[in-house]
């Protein structure tokens, strides 16, 4: 090889050049894409709202999760959501962009001790009323998050989970169906305390039979993530207690 | 003239067999035993390493007598990293759902030990062509491997092969688990793919002794 590309000025002027050379080449594709980007986003969060309520395509199969495709997904997010609320300490508003709420952005000013904005979304569907709540949390590698339906009598309707960089084949699990749908008919509430649902190892359940254990079936190998899920239901639970409360049918 | 020489063609197949990167160069296990547990994982994973490594090889190539050797891993490595982060955006802008699927690859791949291994090993003294051959032999041979983890493993874990139940229904006791059977439940966490992928080094040196390492 050459010995100019062993001089320290080239090795110093060769790093700046690709430093900037990369950094432009990144920066333009972020600036040029983010528009497309942000939008698939805001789809997606349409989507996984709607996915929590019961509003998706899934077949009658156990198999895989369909949304509401993303040509469809704004019509059919403004007919089913008819109130996105947003909880203020004491005061609730409605916002018709309260879906845009960033919950991680939320949780981290409500750690600072600054105010923070908990959103919540009220769909209809078939004349039932489903209260659904975004929650937020840590999986084994990354954030994990999504939302839960609830009814009035804070029983599970649904739940979406998504995550950020679980395990494949093991962590990332919990958003396949056959995990999902074990939260369905669930309830929150040990007797009138509101306990969470937790993902259950050793499980004596595993059908998922028993709906008032506040338990569903764990996923092998994916303990920590599992562990993560109670710990994020648990955590909205008590977040959002003071409004639950005042919806609850008693 | 063929499209590909005798020697080009080498560059592909010896990486299935007598050079292959998982089994006798030792690359890329990290990464062989995190996603095997299921079959679709394995492939998407092969796909994507095959993308990266078909093109980083190419990349280091051009560039290869222009860059310095004392900042050259590092070069390697931001190579790497914006090709997948290219790759990511593009995808997350116009195939969305894909990206999804993709995303926890992504870093899986930027520090897979392959792509750099190759870009040390081939692409700093081989010309784009060349390079661009080593890089899709060597990711079809570690796609092999994972595939073969990820078959056993997912079926003797869980029963499936890409999702859908073979062996009949574990709970409900149908098919195979009416006789007894039960998954292996080891098969699912990663020490299972060593094993597998021992069984793979000891199957293919025993088939060819010339392999045995001398120690």
């Amino acid at each position: 090889m050459a010995s100019k590309t062993d001089s320290n000025v080239y090795t110093v002027v060769f790093a700046a050049v690709m430093v900037v050379v990369v950094g432009s080449i990144l920066a333009f594709l972020a600036s040029f894409l983010s528009p497309n980007i942000k939008e698939n986003e805001r789809f997606e969060k349409q989507q996984n709202i709607l996915y929590a309520m019961g509003v998706n395509e899934n077949g009658d199969d156990t198999g895989s999760v369909n949304f509401i495709p993303t040509n469809k997904v704004e019509d059919e997010f403004a007919s089913y959501i008819k109130e996105q609320l947003v909880i203020q300490g004491d005061k609730i508003t409605e916002d018709n962009e309260a879906y845009l709420i960033d919950l991680k952005k939320q949780l981290a000013a409500m750690k600072k001790g600054e105010d923070y904005k908990l959103p919540v979304f009220i769909g209809e569907k078939d004349g039932d009323k489903f209260y659904i709540v975004p929650m937020y949390g840590k999986g084994l590698w990354d954030a994990i998050w999504g939302f839960i339906a609830l009814d009035d009598t804070m029983t599970v309707q649904g739940v979406y989970f998504d995550h950020k960089g679980e395990t494949p084949g093991l962590g990332a699990n919990i958003k396949m169906r056959y995990f999902m749908d074990d939260f369905k008919g669930e309830t929150i509430l040990n007797g009138t305390q509101y306990a969470g649902i937790s993902v259950a190892k050793g499980n004596n359940d595993p059908l998922n039979k028993t709906k008032d254990d506040n338990e569903v079936d764990a996923l092998a190998g994916a303990t920590i993530t599992g562990n993560g899920v109670s710990a994020m239901i648990s955590e909205t639970v008590k977040l959002y207690k003071p409004y639950l409360e005042t919806i609850r049918a008693k | 003239m063929a499209l590909l020489s005798k020697k080009d063609t080498n560059l592909i197949t010896d990486p299935l067999a007598d050079n292959n990167p998982i089994t006798i160069q030792v690359l890329g296990i990290c990464s062989a035993l995190a996603i095997t547990a299921e079959l679709k994982a394995s492939l998407v994973m092969a796909i994507s390493v095959m993308f990266v490594l078909g093109a980083g090889n190419v990349v280091i190539s051009l560039m290869r007598n222009i860059i310095p050797s004392k900042i050259r891993i590092i070069v390697q490595l931001i190579v790497v990293a914006t090709l997948v982060i290219i790759v990511d955006q593009v995808l997350k802008a116009f195939a969305y759902e894909l990206s999804k699927t993709l995303a926890v690859f992504v870093g899986l791949i930027i520090t897979n030990c392959i792509i750099m291994g190759r870009f040390e090993a081939f692409a700093l003294a081989n010309g784009p062509w060349r390079s661009f051959l080593d890089g899709i032999g060597n990711s079809l041979g570690y796609g092999v491997i994972l595939i073969i983890v990820g078959f056993f493993r997912e079926l003797l874990g869980s029963g499936t092969l890409f999702g859908i139940p073979v062996l009949g229904d574990p709970i409900e006791k149908t098919g195979l688990y009416a006789t007894g059977y039960e998954n292996n439940g080891f098969m699912i966490i990663p020490p299972a793919a060593l094993i597998v992928v021992g069984i793979i080094i000891w199957v293919q040196r025993s088939r060819n002794p010339a392999l045995v390492e001398e120690n």
